[in-house]
């Protein structure tokens, strides 16, 4: 029983190991794309998806997000929700202003 | 992880501490002030609670003097004052705005979310989910202690130099990054309130969810449970933005930067220096972001405690309880997105304000089907008019009355008409006032024998509601009158500047009439409270013979709650279950089979 | 009656009271540090003259500092994966590099800031700075947070593993979590205020 335990866990030190790895590319990544020329919204989108597939990465491996229970998983989801209310419903209410 | 699944009665569980076992009895300090018991802890933030509710409420006791008799000098107190709030006894402007910033803040955040949340949330869920304490104790503890801090800073405020925070309860920039010292004083008292409530909100919902007893099920749960469940879970998302803003306008206002000052403005005839290009706006959404689930946060707990009150008055089960759970989780999810409807006048766009008006219109839903699922109740009950169900009974058209002067507001129409006008401050206190305070009353008067194996007189309970009832709606139904002929709130000479309002200012002197008759209604209450602690009617373990789990402890109950782990069988309103020899069966009593 | 679920988690939820109050926890941690990143769109949106952050900023030092927060990370999961292994040893060492990198982190972070502070550049002075030294102080906050309970289960907290080896195991898992956060925090940060 408990070596099966040990097996689970030595599986997961290669995640580990990968995940580090693959963070490490991506971090070189992002900073030369940076320096790459492209429109600003271009540069946001990208540098932004590059951190969400980080930000993944360390959620699902690091965090065990991708065997967590139902309930955190609801929990996070309702969260990310009302985070990107919070970061887009103020600046959709300022662009939509009346012009004076 | 974890191959031990639970096995065993003592596996994996955190010893409760010393006086479990009773191996030595804890001191003075850590029984009654530092305990991390959540009966002493909930009857501390109930103290703490009512004692601010009181103090709140008489800063408006002044205020009302100042509206019914503009420029006199107040009466008995006046001298007291001191020059610089009051000289010759007339209540300076500055010292008016005071008042009104402190009486909305004391009141939300040191007044009813303590004693609702903190009080009746803690002292009774893990009893009624059969827990022996809280999930974590010493967090509890914890957060206790950062509300006293923070409410210890508020009224600390009104004793600096150029007085308390004097820009509302909202703080809007510009007016509150140059206002005075109390200012910042109110934006750090902020930072400890929060993190009270932030981290008693993440001990609420694992107690729930966790500590629930075996066989409770989340259907089988009290409403009050579900209520403050949800409750926990506004706090835990809405609040952090607030925080963050409070920090943003500390740092405008100490470390001189820009977040909400904008370029050119001019104070006074002066520019004020500093890099502008900041947005007040942004810290109106910020703030109403909390704002508004923070409404929700004042009227759930009521909720819970009226739902708790009507089904073991009524002697049957609440009507629609499943549509109740439902509404009350929908409810909280719309409340992340409806902020802005307190924004409609800031220049907003057709679109912007469209979808939260749109927003704010579904939100009404579930309310009504709350209340009405609560007047439904009603229907073919064997009604106890006891104290408590007075209170509870009259909750319900109060808070229909404040809930539908809410439609005008939340229409944009409308709400140009009526925005910062008194139909506002009527609308909220409504809800708050003769909604969530009657509310806590009853709660008071209903689990006052579980804390204290004592029960409050009857009689000075119906001497405190009927004249508090009649007071209240004294005091705020003219108030719709007022902001409709157009006088706004926050007005130091209650409207006299205005010739349009002529006609209604009449009905300032009668208001603060009632303001001062409504506090002479709280002495019974008072007495009441004081007196039955010692001299009270001995009560049973069960006096009211309610289902839910708190009445199976004893009162009041020891460390630890219940003498042996309750087990429950049924849900938690089986009144007048035909076939049985009582008219109701509590939640751990075995079903037949 | 003691308080279940402390070792072992429930059956139902299929968790341990920490593991959900932790999670809880950092829901609202993205709530507070979202506040923050809505109040960056806000400024910057409605700013005329916002500067590029890599201009302003030492983007090298800030791509070491997220090498470095990225290996904590990983010695931290390391550190628990150790635990699991029953190896109080390696979970010594692992958490002992976490740590170490932690303070790695903030020395490099009082490098930077004493380098703006030395060229009058302050929360004051620009819009962009006031969110920037922010935005990056609350996360150091985070940092000297995580890093003394870090410290702490490292060194006297670790006495907890001779008499409740699950519940210390536990304890250790959740502030893996906490670092994670703030390694995430990180991950964003970065990016939007050196590289954009």
């Amino acid at each position: 029983m408990a070596d099966s335990h040990a097996q689970d866990i030595d599986k997961h030190v290669r995640t580990y190991i990968i995940v580090f790895v693959s963070l490490m590319a991506l971090t070189l990544v992002t900073v030369a794309v940076a320096f790459i020329e492209m429109p600003v919204w271009m540069a946001i989108a990208v540098a932004l998806f590059i951190a969400s597939v980080k930000g993944s990465l360390v959620a699902c491996y690091f965090m065990h997000l991708i065997s967590e229970k139902k309930l955190i998983l609801v929990t996070l989801i309702f969260t990310v929700f009302f985070f990107v209310g919070l970061l887009l419903l103020p600046v959709f209410t300022h662009m939509d202003a009346i012009e004076l | 992880m974890g191959k031990n699944r639970d096995s065993g009665k003592d596996a994996g569980r955190e010893k409760l501490g010393a006086q479990e076992h009773g191996h030595h009895e804890l001191g003075f300090w850590r029984k009654y002030v530092f305990s991390t018991d959540h009966k002493v802890i909930g009857i501390q933030y109930a103290i703490t609670g009512l004692m601010f509710l009181l103090f709140g409420f008489c800063l408006m006791m002044l205020m009302r003097w100042q509206l019914a008799y503009p420029e006199q000098p107040i009466p008995l107190i006046g001298g007291l004052l001191g020059d610089l709030r009051a000289p010759g006894g007339v209540m300076l402007p500055e010292f008016y705005n005071q008042l009104g910033a402190m009486h909305g803040t004391i009141m939300v955040f040191l007044g009813v979310v303590p004693l609702a949340v903190g009080g009746f949330g803690n002292f009774v869920l893990p009893l009624q989910v059969g827990a022996p304490d809280m999930a974590f104790p010493k967090l509890n503890m914890f957060s206790y202690w950062s509300l006293f801090c923070g409410g210890m800073i508020m009224f600390a405020s009104f004793f600096m130099p150029g007085g308390a925070a004097q820009s509302g309860w909202t703080s809007y920039a510009p007016l509150a990054n140059i206002a005075p010292t109390g200012q910042t004083a109110w934006l750090i008292g902020m930072i400890f309130l929060i993190t009270s409530s932030l981290l008693g909100s993440v001990n609420f919902i694992v107690t729930a969810i966790q500590l629930r007893a075996k066989g409770l099920t989340f259907m089988r749960l009290p409403f009050f449970c579900w209520a403050q469940l949800i409750t926990a879970f506004l706090l835990l998302l809405a609040f952090p933005p607030l925080e963050a803003a409070g920090v943003l306008q500390l740092m405008d206002r100490v470390a001189g930067t820009s977040f909400f000052m904008p370029s050119g403005l001019v104070v006074s005839g002066e520019v004020v220096q500093g890099a502008g290009q900041g947005s007040p706006l942004l810290w109106q959404h910020l703030f109403w972001f909390l704002a508004h689930p923070e409404v929700y946060v004042l009227i759930l707990p009521a909720m819970g405690i009226v739902a708790e009150i009507v089904a073991n008055n009524t002697r049957k089960p609440l009507w629609g309880y499943k549509a109740m759970v439902y509404s009350v989780m929908f409810l909280a999810f719309m409340s992340f997105i409806v902020w802005a409807h307190h924004m409609f006048m800031t220049g907003m766009g057709t679109t912007m304000a469209a979808f939260f008006q749109t927003t704010t219109m579904i939100i009404s839903i579930p309310s009504v089907v709350i209340l009405a699922c609560l007047f439904l109740s009603l229907w073919g009950g064997s009604i106890r008019f006891n104290t408590p169900m007075l209170f509870a009974l009259a909750f319900l058209p109060m808070f229909g009355i404040g809930g539908l002067t809410g439609l005008p507001l939340g229409l944009t129409a409308t709400d140009i008409h009526l925005h910062d006008t008194y139909y506002v401050i009527g609308h909220f206190h409504y809800v708050v006032a003769p909604g969530t305070i009657f509310a806590l009353f009853a709660g008071v008067y209903y689990w006052f024998p579980k804390a204290t194996g004592r029960k409050m007189s009857e009689f000075l309970g119906k001497l405190h509601f009927w004249p508090s009832l009649i007071f209240m709606n004294v005091i705020f139904m003219p108030m719709f009158v007022q902001g409709l002929a157009g006088v706004s709130r926050r007005l130091y000479d209650g409207g006299q500047v205005y010739a349009h309002a002529g006609p209604v200012l009449g009905l300032n002197k009668m208001m603060s009439f009632g303001a001062w008759g409504l506090a002479i209604a709280q002495i019974p209450f008072i007495i009441n409270f004081f007196m039955s602690i010692r001299m009270g009617e001995k009560a049973s373990d069960n006096p009211w013979d309610a289902t839910t789990l708190e009445w199976v402890a004893p009162s009041p109950p020891p460390h630890g709650n219940f003498l042996t782990e309750p087990v429950v069988y049924r849900g938690a309103y089986d009144y007048s279950v035909p076939g049985e020899s009582r008219d109701f069966v509590p939640q751990n009593q075995p079903t037949e089979a | 009656m003691d308080i279940p679920y402390v070792d072992a988690p429930r059956a139902d939820t299929g968790l341990t009271n920490g593991k959900l109050g932790i999670w809880l926890f950092l829901a609202s941690e993205v709530m507070l540090f979202g506040a923050l990143f809505a109040t960056y769109i806000i400024l910057r949106t409605g700013s005329i003259d916002w500067p590029l952050g890599r201009d302003i900023l030492n983007v090298p030092m800030a791509t070491l500092n997220t090498i470095v927060l990225i290996s904590s990370s990983v010695t931290m999961v390391m550190a628990w994966a150790s635990l699991m292994r029953k190896d109080l040893g390696k979970f010594r060492l692992f958490m002992g590099l976490t740590v170490m990198f932690g303070f790695g982190f903030l020395i490099i972070k009082y490098f930077e800031y004493s380098a703006k502070l030395h060229h009058g550049l302050l929360p004051s002075t620009n819009n962009f700075l006031a969110i920037y030294f922010t935005l990056t102080g609350l996360h150091a906050i985070h940092v000297i947070g995580g890093m003394a309970v870090n410290a702490y289960l490292w060194g006297p907290g670790a006495k907890l593993w001779k008499t409740r080896p699950e519940w210390f195991t536990n304890r250790v898992e959740y502030a893996g979590l906490f670092w994670h956060f703030v390694d995430l925090v990180w991950i964003f940060l970065f990016p939007i205020l050196y590289l954009l």
